[in-house]
């Protein structure tokens, strides 16, 4: 390496579910450089059995999020000058999930209560029908739209002091898909989708910090989304009652 | 650890508190500086129906609301859940029934 070349150092976790600790590298500094150039340099020249996921490096699959400095990132989109502090930067697995190994974090809690939610399309048509015109400006299909870009990157859900204390909370993505779904015009599942996330796990715990919302990379809004999931449980709750 | 039925009373517990909190503030406010003793404040509340009823309301709207988010606080940071916090949030309404109904029931019975 050259002697001129200034290094940061990284901390890095290091172990499995079981625990581990955070292990420093010197890692060369470059004039741009994301969190996971620096995360694949350790794992290419310093120590090769570092494990973590990445997919398509540019902000696309959600494969690469990771907590960076304690803050949930997509490290493929997080440049170093960001968030490097006084030339050291801490990479860990995602929070709120259990660690396979390093900084690869088992996702199958996430994705459990993405099907908990009935973050599901429930068709109210087959092939053999029409399709369906849905104008673009129907309100349903823009509240939809708010939310359809979600890519499971899971950066919400390690966001979240709720499912961190809380750990059958559903957690602002799975919600935040219940709602997209609720408003979509195309979808007939609207009362199992409220029936779903009114639980003890539901929309009902978020408590409204918002650190979904900050920390979303597509920029979404989960918080408003659960906002509105509070609003429509309430609603079809109340008029459960006055029908009875 | 809220589903819909505890949010909903939860909400609509501290929707009821807003104003009487607000009307307990004022009272003390008014007692204080009019300079009242304590036997001029229990002769103005001892035997009235509306203070009966206004500290009465108070204390069950207050038990309910107090208990739920008590609820919430021992699961999210002491992990309590099932039994245990089903006990929890109902002994602490009761206490809190309890003990407010007792002071309500000293200062508006003669």
């Amino acid at each position: 390496m050259n002697a001129r070349t200034k290094e940061m150092q990284v901390s890095v976790w290091r172990g499995t579910a079981a625990g581990g600790r955070y292990e420093t590298f010197a890692v060369p500094e470059q004039e741009n450089q994301t969190i996971l150039d620096v995360v694949t340099w350790i794992q290419q020249y310093a120590d090769p059995s570092l494990t973590y996921r990445f997919a398509c490096r540019v902000g696309m699959c959600g494969s690469c999020a990771m907590m960076v400095n304690g803050t949930p990132r997509w490290t493929c989109r997080t440049h170093v000058k960001k968030v490097v502090r006084n030339g050291a930067v801490r990479i860990g697995p995602l929070r709120n999930l259990p660690v396979i190994k390093d900084l690869a974090a088992d996702m199958d809690p996430f994705f459990d209560k993405w099907t908990a939610a009935e973050g599901r399309h429930h068709p109210g048509i087959s092939r053999a029908d029409p399709v369906q015109q849905i104008a673009p400006d129907n309100p349903g299909r823009v509240v939809a739209n708010a939310g359809i870009e979600c890519i499971n990157c899971g950066v919400c859900y390690a966001a979240c002091d709720t499912v961190a204390g809380n750990p059958d909370y559903l957690g602002p993505a799975a919600l935040q898909r219940a709602w997209t779904v609720l408003n979509d015009v195309k979808d007939t599942g609207g009362q199992t989708v409220l029936d779903a996330v009114s639980g003890t796990g539901g929309c009902h715990n978020c408590h409204s910090i918002g650190s979904c919302t900050t920390c979303c990379p597509n920029e979404l809004d989960p918080l408003a989304a659960i906002a509105g999931l509070k609003r429509e449980t309430t609603r079809a709750y109340l008029r459960g009652r006055r029908d009875a | 650890m809220l589903d819909l039925r505890l949010y909903l009373l939860q909400r609509l517990s501290a929707l009821i508190l807003a104003p009487m909190v607000l009307g307990h503030i004022a009272v003390m406010i008014y007692a204080v500086q009019g300079g009242l003793t304590a036997g001029e404040i229990l002769g103005r509340t001892q035997g009235s129906l509306f203070w009966a009823l206004f500290y009465g309301n108070f204390v069950f709207v207050v038990a309910v609301h107090a208990a739920i988010g008590l609820r919430v606080v021992a699961h999210e940071w002491l992990g309590l859940r099932g039994r245990g916090l089903t006990a929890l949030g109902w002994g602490a309404f009761w206490v809190l029934l309890v003990l407010g109904m007792n002071a309500v029931w000293a200062v508006s019975v003669p």
